[in-house]
């Protein structure tokens, strides 16, 4: 697969939908995902990165890293009752530190459409594409 | 999926032969232009299923099937836990109980409709909905504790309903053997806010008339009536089994059962300390989904009473169709108890059966079908012979036809609200672009669905219900 113009993307599954990240680095890649799981859930150009949130988490893989990394964000969505539009991931080894920047949800204005229950590891990959960039993807339940 | 590609056994049961690692055959119920539909990863995750330790006679798909989290979403399976059987988060799904209750209103149309738009913002503002919604109702550690013991119990204890709601629920409203110690102090912190409350996506509540009824013996027995008014609630377990589902999965990838042909499968002995606290967390979340569908109707309730006094709620019955349910079966051995996985699938006990309250005895259990916003919802009663076909399970719903991008490319949310307005089907939401990804377009024909459980046996069709009010997750 080669690296499309925007750096997110969703795809089709049977009833839910699988968001992707791609980047030059795994961090980037990671950081894209995140914003492809907010477009599920909102308008992503309308959520002002007004307060900082940092997550932790780690894994025994890159995949199963990615999971805990979105299932992190949505923990801190659902908990907050915030919305994210930017995201930075630093990792060492399979251990993801991670800011979080974001404002709180408003219905009316942020064009909500659908919580995110949590990602799964359906259609998961972490892999290299075919232009050298990073791609990491996976399949979120609505 | 190619229809060629399955051994058809009769007009509505495919086989997949067991190959490879399968220990049992997969079983579709469906007709052949429902298979022709149905996505190709069925056959695939069906076959998967069919290859864990302890599966008994087959693994099972009902005629609503799609591609799911390592079971395919309409799969049932059922496990021995003494045959090394195991328990799949995935095979449970991450909405925990997620199900549908339907009461009765008493009342008929021509009472409805001189109130029907202001019932409908009565029930609005009543039952909170959508992203983010959160409820009046804040448990403490303590509290969160009972509930997550004791379900719709607990619910009727602190005032939220009545003691004769209880019989309507299966299992009497209460998961037994649930472990509050087993759910993450993660999992509770989600759940604080959001009790009574619908949630998004495919939740509903919605007010319905009956429109058809297919077998007016059974009708009677389930107390419907034609064009009686009928309420439908569609929830689950809300954030406490979100978080249960993805604390248990992630586990039982890196620590459970290994040798499997896909880690969306991953399970855990039933025999296994993982096994036993998934099983606790898991009995946790039901009643937290029991409980919060209790919650509903109890708002409901006071809606109604503040709209139309003469309202009288009273529940039909209340179906989960996420779980894993210890139950006794028999086949070809003698009775015993297993652990039968339903995700996206509804018990359906036939007559007879001991589980059954007295008053259903007679019928069978009463199977719950969710439609769309704009289509109809089915009543079924469950058949003795489901029993030996799939251990007792039918359908759920209509199933996704269309992805949810693809649907807000097709449809826009106010024009969608218009035009149902425009067919005398009111639509209350805070998310036109959730309206517009849950399209009734979207989704396949539940009708189709609902015939093919009739055809298979699985379950027989009561009454058809057809939408007035929507209040859209």
């Amino acid at each position: 697969m080669t690296v499309p113009k925007t750096a997110w993307q969703h795809f089709a599954h049977g009833s839910d939908i699988g968001v992707r990240g791609f980047g030059a680095s795994l961090e980037e890649a990671f950081e894209q995902a995140a914003l492809a799981l907010t477009a599920v859930v909102a308008d992503i150009s309308t959520v002002r990165p007004e307060e900082n949130v940092k997550v932790c988490c780690d894994a025994p893989d890159a995949e199963l890293l990615l999971v805990s990394w979105l299932n992190a964000v949505i923990y801190e969505m659902a908990v907050r009752g915030m919305l994210f539009s930017r995201f930075q991931v630093v990792l060492s080894g399979y251990s993801l530190t991670g800011v979080l920047a974001g404002e709180r949800a408003d219905p009316d204005r942020h064009r909500l459409a659908v919580e995110a229950k949590g990602a799964t590891v359906t259609a998961l990959k972490v892999t290299h594409t075919e232009d050298g960039k990073w791609l990491a993807q996976c399949v979120i339940d609505v | 999926m190619n229809p060629q590609s399955l051994l058809r056994r009769s007009e509505f049961e495919w086989w997949i032969e067991p190959t490879g690692q399968m220990r049992v055959p997969g079983i579709i119920y469906a007709s052949e232009q429902l298979i022709a539909g149905m996505d190709e990863k069925v056959r695939e995750q069906l076959a998967n299923v069919a290859t864990l330790p302890g599966i008994q006679r087959a693994a099972y798909a009902m005629p609503d099937a799609h591609w799911g989290y390592g079971f395919p979403i309409g799969g049932v399976a059922a496990f021995d836990p003494d045959e090394g059987g195991v328990i799949s988060a995935g095979g449970v799904g991450f909405d925990i109980s997620c199900g549908v209750r339907t009461l009765h209103t008493a009342l008929r149309p021509d009472a409805l409709e001189p109130h029907k738009a202001e019932l409908a913002e009565a029930l609005f503002r009543s039952v909170p909905a959508g992203v983010g919604s959160s409820g009046a109702i804040i448990l403490d550690e303590r509290e969160m504790d009972e509930m997550l013991c004791g379900g719709a119990q607990w619910a009727v204890s602190r005032g939220y309903g009545y003691p004769q709601d209880l019989e309507r629920i299966e299992e009497s409203g209460r998961a037994s053997g649930a472990k509050p110690e087993c759910v993450s102090q993660q999992a509770k912190k989600r759940q604080a806010r959001q009790m009574g409350t619908l949630g998004s996506g495919n939740h509903y509540l919605e007010v319905q008339r009956v429109d058809t009824i297919f077998d007016s013996a059974a009708a009677t027995e389930f107390g419907l009536h034609q064009d009686d008014i009928v309420v439908s609630i569609h929830c689950g377990s809300r954030g406490l089994g979100h978080q249960i589902g993805t604390d248990y999965l992630k586990t039982m990838v890196i620590q459970g059962y290994r040798p499997i042909p896909d880690r969306e499968l991953a399970c855990a002995p039933i025999h296994s300390e993982l096994g036993q606290h998934y099983l606790g967390a898991m009995r946790a979340a039901t009643n937290c989904a029991l409980a919060n569908r209790q919650i509903i109707t109890h708002l409901v309730r006071g809606a109604f009473a503040e709209v139309i006094p003469a309202a009288r709620l009273t529940l039909l019955y209340d179906v989960s169709h996420n779980t894993c349910k210890i139950e006794r079966h028999s086949g070809d051995a003698a009775p015993r108890e297993l652990f039968v996985h339903r995700k996206g699938a509804t018990r359906s006990f036939g007559p007879g059966h001991p589980e059954l309250p007295l008053a259903l005895q007679g019928v069978g259990q009463p199977v719950l079908i969710g439609g769309t916003m704009g289509t109809e919802s089915y009543i079924l009663a469950g058949t003795k012979e489901s029993e030996q076909l799939a251990f007792s399970s039918a359908c759920h719903g209509a199933g996704r036809a269309m992805s949810r991008t693809q649907a807000t490319k097709q449809w826009r949310g106010r024009a969608l609200i218009d035009q149902l307005r425009e067919q005398g089907i009111l639509i209350r939401t805070r998310s036109y672009r959730g309206v517009a990804e849950e399209a009734p377009g979207a989704y396949k024909d539940v009708s189709a669905v609902a015939e093919a459980a009739e055809q298979a046996h699985l379950a027989r069709r009561v009454a058809r219900l057809v939408p007035l009010i929507c209040v859209k997750g």
